[in-house]
């Protein structure tokens, strides 16, 4: 190999300008001059743009013309480039991990101002490099096999997408499913916005898909309970609920319901968000999918006590399809990467009291006025309050958990469509009057400018200005027996009261109550708000950190359909790209035993979480398994004897760094 | 290695000038840092940031080789508890770290100079406080930097024992 050309080391250094993002604060010549002087560095160079061709270029033909065996670049962090130039000194003939990356941008100069400072820094982290460089060793990446198969967890119309589009590459896909049916908050939805499409219209046809599909496996009522290995082989514990149903079995007569022994609906239905009743042997909604009945163990008489008379499997009888004697199953597949789709929940507004949610009646959020708008909904698309009138005044509050230092300091994003939607949607219903308190209208989308328009053509009101209180203290006769809306109306300067019929609060969207959970169990992690965090926030918006992991719709943060649809295809695309590559390369970080030096304590076998070192009894020394082992380096730093070695991260590797950091100390 | 020219700060004793060496794990921490970077929240130039895959990979060691070799403090940054990208590499780190201050402490080094946080990737802002909150309390300590004290005790030795030896010889005529 050509690092052994002159059988000593030959480092090369390059400091990148990033244009103006390094130079600007760091001087880079200085920095150059002053590494050509250090041990071993045979040539030192500046440049604009490292990563660029002719930078790149830049290496490869110093490695080949003046047998450059080492590369240090003082650029960007390696999370960016150090791929690029990895390749680059491969295209060379040089071992890639005899190149050592600097970060200069992200550590020093786009958080420092102080130019001699900043320079004496970049000066310090290049000499550790170049100290650091000189230990490397030639390294082979490892390959892992990646399993085809692709699981996609929640079903919602991200999951969805992402499923079948998987699925329609050839792959197999299990979709997971927490609730009885997939469909998710888009299946609640009335009509969408700008288009006014029906919701269901356009959702439905994809969940029928989905369960025709061939390459689909659909567990609904069923939960991921833990997530082993890593990318290429995830080993996946899903755990399916006891319906009390044989979903091979029920066909979605509905008999079953009619037949049940409770003769009226009596338990919250929870897809109405209470606004309408269920019995305890129920199916979601018309479309659910799959259309399987499903038992709430809660509410059933015969498994809370044993003691009903089964008038549901009497119905039934034919096919048997009802079974209370049903356990939880599990299931363990192997796959070879995640998309998680677990999508939000809806802000509660009880957090904010003076809104009056839950204290009076005729307050509602968005997502019950969609159901109420809705032809299939508890009112059949009836408008009416919880005391039966038809509204003549409604008023819609926009931020109610959003934009606030209080509650979430986020904009939804789909707040201020979604009430022009309802008010859109209330005035063709009632011809009541509507109003809109708004911060800001923002109506950035396709068609979303154009759509505002018209509702303000409709008539609609727009008051400017965040709602104070919701109130039903009437202080004139006008006001009596209604809410009233106290808001500084900002465009006019004036203090008004707004009596009202009907309040809608457009409630903010959040992180699923259980998002933590999911994120541990999946080993990804959380924006500061909460919901799961993208590897690049422009280039890389769909995968995670952990490679292998996807993630795509609301769990990575508020959005509308057509941008959750999109992340979904997108997730979908690496997942498939991932399983066509058939291989995923890995960093060769791995940690192996000196064995001549071993000693046989054992100090390091119960510290590998991955089980990755055991013990050799006939040799008496530990041995690591290169495969198990992730490259964490805890069994490393934990060894007394120091004859564990971590590639890449070898102790004289980090030694060196640490005297190159404080060489003038 | 050579001197270091006399424009740089950090070795003119008038404007001492505390070094923290950082030990970041590469999955939160280190890109936590990142994070700041880009969003250019700003923070002192002190610190030098040296990756690991895991904080986990810490050996108490290197800890005391960098406070050997002239560091005024020391910061190691892992994932928060329950987030550690290798499960549990973060616990062991805390362990070791508890035991290690005590072993400063008997080593007569303050223990505030060395600082276990857990920074998780999204909390950049975190990175610069912690940054600027351990420079300030390094500064307010003072030098450590044991590298010129050894050189100090060094002198002093050889001065004491050149003393000895010619009272020694005085002695002897």
């Amino acid at each position: 190999m050509s690092e052994q050309r002159n059988g000593h080391v030959r480092i090369g250094v390059y400091i990148c300008h990033c244009g103006a993002n390094i130079a600007d604060t760091v001087d880079v010549k200085a920095v150059a001059e002053y590494a050509a002087t250090l041990p071993g560095v045979v040539i030192s160079r500046e440049y604009k743009y490292m990563c660029s061709d002719p930078g790149q270029e830049l290496i490869q033909k110093d490695i080949e013309e003046h047998a450059i065996n080492r590369v240090v670049v003082a650029a960007c962090s390696p999370t960016l480039h150090e791929n690029t130039f990895r390749g680059a000194a491969e295209r060379a003939g040089l071992n890639p991990f005899f190149v050592q990356m600097v970060n200069i941008r992200e550590h020093d100069s786009w958080v420092h101002s102080d130019r001699e400072a900043a320079t004496v820094k970049a000066k310090d982290l290049v000499r550790a490099a170049v100290m650091r460089v000189y230990f490397h060793k030639p390294l082979e990446k490892r390959r892992v096999p990646i399993h085809p198969e692709v699981l996609v967890v929640g079903g919602g119309i991200a999951g969805i997408h992402a499923a079948l589009t998987v699925a329609n590459s050839g792959k197999r896909v299990y979709l997971v499913e927490r609730e009885p049916t997939i469909g998710g908050h888009m299946a609640q939805y009335d009509k969408t916005f700008p288009t006014l499409d029906c919701a269901a219209c356009i959702l439905t046809p994809k969940m029928s898909a989905v369960r025709a599909h061939p390459n689909i496996t659909l567990w609904t009522y069923s939960e991921v309970v833990s997530v082993d290995g890593s990318v290429g082989d995830y080993k996946v514990v899903v755990k399916r609920k006891p319906r009390y149903v044989h979903e091979d079995l029920c066909v979605g007569c509905l008999q079953c319901i009619e037949t049940c022994v409770y003769k009226d609906s009596k338990f919250d239905d929870e897809f109405n968000l209470g606004l309408s009743k269920r019995k305890p042997i129920y199916i979601p909604f018309a479309q659910a999918t799959p259309k399987v009945v499903v038992i709430d163990p809660d509410a059933c008489i015969q498994l809370k006590t044993g003691k009903c008379k089964k008038s549901c499997m009497e119905a039934c009888v034919e096919r048997g399809a009802i079974d209370f004697a049903q356990k939880e199953t599990y299931e363990e597949i192997h796959v070879g990467s995640i998309i998680i789709a677990t999508g939000f929940q809806t802000f509660d507004p009880r957090r904010m009291p003076q809104y009056g949610y839950g204290k009076y009646p005729n307050v509602y959020n968005t997502l019950e006025v969609e159901r109420l708008v809705n032809a299939s909904g508890p009112t059949s698309g009836q408008v009416i309050t919880r005391d039966g009138r038809v509204p003549k005044s409604v008023g819609i509050v926009l931020c109610v958990g959003s934009r606030d230092e209080n509650t979430n300091r986020w904009c939804s994003r789909v707040c201020c469509m979604t009430s022009l939607k309802l008010a859109h949607l209330i005035k063709e219903h009632t011809g009541a009057e509507v109003y809109i308190f708004y911060i800001d209208m923002r109506a950035a989308g396709k068609g979303y400018e154009e759509f505002y328009q018209r509702v303000l053509n409709e008539g609609v009101h727009f008051i400017r200005g965040r709602v104070a209180e919701i109130t039903d203290w009437a202080l004139d006769p006008s006001e009596a027996g209604k809410l009233v809306a106290r808001v500084e109306d900002t465009n006019t300067g004036f203090v008004r009261r707004i009596p009202l019929d009907m309040v809608v609060l457009a409630v903010g969207l959040e992180p699923q109550p259980d998002a933590h959970e999911v994120q541990r169990m999946f080993g990804i992690s959380c924006s500061l708000d909460g919901f799961f965090l993208e590897k690049h926030p422009k280039l890389a918006p769909a995968p995670t950190y952990t490679d292998g992991i996807f993630i795509a719709g609301l769990c990575h943060g508020p959005k509308d359909i057509p941008d959750t649809v999109m992340q979904a295809g997108y997730a979908a695309a690496e997942a498939i790209a991932l399983a066509d590559t058939g291989f995923f390369e890995l960093e060769p970080n791995t940690a192996y035993v000196v064995e001549e030096e071993c000693s046989g304590c054992k100090t390091c076998v119960p510290l590998c979480p991955y089980q990755a070192v055991t013990f050799n009894e006939e040799k008496q020394k530990a041995f690591i398994n290169e495969v198990l082992c992730k490259g964490c380096g805890t069994c490393v730093a934990a060894c007394p004897s120091g004859s564990i070695k971590q590639n890449l991260f070898e102790d004289e590797e980090i030694y060196s760094e640490i005297e190159g950091v404080l060489a003038y100390a | 290695m050579e001197d270091r020219p006399v424009s740089d700060k950090l070795s003119t004793s008038v404007q001492w000038e505390p070094i923290i060496v950082a030990f970041f794990c590469n999955w939160c921490t280190y890109t936590a840092a990142d994070l700041a970077g880009v969003a250019r929240m700003g923070y002192d130039p002190n610190v030098r940031v040296i990756r690991v895959m895991c904080s986990g990979r810490v050996d108490p060691q290197f800890v005391l080789d960098a406070f050997a070799h002239g560091a005024d403090g020391v910061l190691i940054g892992g994932c928060h508890p329950g987030d550690c990208h290798y499960v549990e590499g973060n616990y062991k780190t805390l362990r070791r770290y508890h035991l290690l201050r005590r072993l400063l402490r008997d080593l007569g080094i303050e223990e505030q100079r060395l600082r276990l946080e857990w920074i998780a990737a999204s909390e950049g802002e975190k990175v610069s406080k912690t940054i600027n909150e351990m420079v300030e309390q390094v500064r307010a300590l003072g030098p450590l930097r044991l590298s010129r004290r050894f050189k100090e005790w060094d002198a002093e030795l050889a001065s004491l024992e050149a003393e000895a030896q010619s009272e020694e010889v005085v002695a002897h005529v």
